[in-house]
């Protein structure tokens, strides 16, 4: 390519494969290296894949603080998140049939639980507090007695919100309800300690953590003993609860790459907070911009910000020097306004006007300021040319205009 | 998504971006959309005494494509009298952009627009009668 690529700070929607994991990954794929089927039993090459693939197995367990037996491989959160909540829901469905989740969830969880009402089952989309996070008192008036199911997200991925996911696990605990957690964008980012946490079924991604696309896993919790109806059938693998041929080269590489998260995140993690930090810092000088999400339960990578009187899809046209979503990546191809900022009790103007930058383990400072830059010269120029700016220049309150909707 | 180089022409090089007076008798003055739906536009545009639309200027809040009809807009209905730019329909404006489905509904806006401007500049000149000699003020923006 001739010309330059654009600075990437959309971590949040996939990272790159660290170098170091891609190059471990390769030694699993051909003829000269571990190739083999780790459920082949008969010979070495089956002997050396499984090997690899329980050593990895130790490495994601290490890093959220779980036992390698409770570590069940799937190709990705959405995979893990479908036999979390469905597996659990069908195989306790005779004690109950009704599941409480957040609005705010990623749509893996969300349309999960519609596929479950049309099952039959009933289910109970909690708003969120303006600050994206939950009200504990909310969730436990929503808890009924045939209630089997609590899923709420740990790290949301479009704000980047810490929910307190150690009291609403007290919480279902006390009232013997199964508790599951979406940690995609958890692994890397915030500590994790499992055997302490009171959590039944989480949820993870290897490519939100600069390991490949295509794998994940669901920790599946032994003491309590939960139990899941498989959703996938087949030759047995993983105790049964997800058959198929494993993949060894990305179950090392989502090994490789929680490794490596658990040793840096703490140096890392303060790295991306200065850069966030100084990021948010240049885009707040200017008129009418709005963070979205709390700003002290959130993760260090995530900034989302609102634009006021600017529209996102034409902002991120003019950051064509710059790789963000306006929403989340899953939503971006709809016209709708991001429904995590409406659920937060946005306007639809700020919602549709919000940008998430996301940084990583590969963004520099000058990234940082070349993106500052950028931002204020495309957001000035697209004020000029907004009747919104215009009329809020003015003194006109848009609340009180009527407007011609269509 | 994919824009046509027309469309990320006019947005990188909008023509005619800006407002004139609204309380001038000559010029009128067309707001659709809503912030909710993510698309406002205003079109403006100034009459002489012959009913030919000597000026046109817009502000829009709202995707590329938006921005693109609004300001492709201004540059068609100048020098055509209200009837000419009163038949402009939405899918020229649309076939000249080369929009997608998914953005149709920017050209049926900016449709909206001038049929608007037209409706309330006609509304004005019921109600008053504009000062025939006097060169209307124009506001730059």
């Amino acid at each position: 390519m001739s010309s330059r690529r654009p600075i990437y700070l959309d971590y949040a929607a996939t990272t790159p494969v660290d170098e170091r994991v891609a190059e471990k990954m390769f030694r699993f794929m051909t003829v000269g290296g571990a190739f083999g089927n780790p459920a082949s039993r008969s010979h070495s090459f089956g002997w050396e894949a499984e090997k690899a693939v329980e050593e990895a197995r130790e490495q994601v367990a290490a890093l959220v603080g779980a036992d390698p037996r409770e570590i069940v491989w799937t190709s990705g959160a959405t995979e893990a998140d479908n036999l979390a909540i469905k597996g659990a829901a069908h195989f306790y469905q005779k004690k109950g049939r009704h599941i409480v989740t957040v609005k705010t969830e990623h749509k893996a969880v969300l349309d999960t639980c519609r596929q479950l009402e049309r099952e039959g089952f009933e289910v109970t989309y909690l708003d969120p507090e303006p600050s994206g996070l939950l009200d504990m008192a909310k969730l436990e008036a929503a808890l009924r007695d045939d209630t089997v199911l609590v899923s709420v997200m740990h790290v949301n991925n479009e704000i980047g919100v810490i929910q307190d996911i150690e009291a609403i696990g007290n919480l279902t605990r006390s009232r013997g309800v199964l508790f599951h957690v979406d940690a995609a964008q958890s692994t890397g980012k915030v500590p994790l300690d499992l055997s302490k946490l009171p959590v039944d079924l989480m949820s993870f991604s290897a490519h939100k953590t600069y390991g490949p696309k295509g794998v994940g896993a669901l920790y599946v919790s032994r003491k309590p003993r939960v139990r899941l109806e498989a959703q996938m059938h087949g030759g047995g693998h993983e105790r049964g609860m997800r058959s198929g041929t494993l993949a060894p080269h990305q179950i090392i590489g989502m090994g490789e790459a929680f490794r490596i998260a658990r040793e840096e995140m703490g140096a890392e993690n303060e790295r991306l907070r200065m850069l966030r930090d100084r990021l948010w810092e240049g885009l707040s000088g200017m008129d009418e911009v709005y963070l979205n999400g709390d700003l002290e339960r959130r993760v260090a990578g995530n900034l989302n910000v609102s634009f006021n009187f600017v529209e996102g899809e034409s902002l991120i046209m003019a950051l064509k020097d710059i790789a963000v979503s306006s929403g989340s990546a899953c939503t971006s191809a709809s016209l709708e306004p991001s429904y995590v900022l409406r659920a937060l009790g946005r306007d639809d103007e700020l919602a549709h006007s919000s940008i998430r930058f996301s940084v990583g383990r590969y963004t520099t400072v000058e990234e940082i300021d070349h993106t500052i830059a950028l931002v204020k010269s495309a957001v000035e120029k697209l004020r000029e040319l907004s009747p919104l700016w215009e009329m809020h220049q003015e003194g006109v309150d848009l609340k009180t205009v009527e407007w011609v909707a269509h | 998504m994919a824009y046509s180089d027309k469309v990320i022409d006019h947005y990188e090089n909008p023509r005619n971006v800006g407002s004139l007076d609204k309380a001038d008798p000559h010029v009128g003055t067309g707001m659709v959309g809503a912030p909710a739906c993510g698309d406002v536009m205003k079109l403006q545009i100034r009459v002489n005494d012959a009913g030919v639309i000597e000026d046109a200027r817009f502000k829009t809040y709202g995707c590329g494509s938006a921005i693109a009809s609004s300001s492709l807009l201004t540059e068609w209905v100048k020098g055509k009298t209200l009837e000419e730019a009163g038949a402009i329909r939405n899918t020229q404006i649309a076939e000249e952009l080369a929009l997608p489905p998914v953005k149709i509904h920017c050209s049926v806006l900016a449709e909206d627009a001038i049929k608007a401007a037209i409706a309330d500049f006609r509304k004005k000149s019921v109600q008053g009668h504009p000062a025939d000699h006097e060169e209307p003020q124009r506001l730059s923006a």
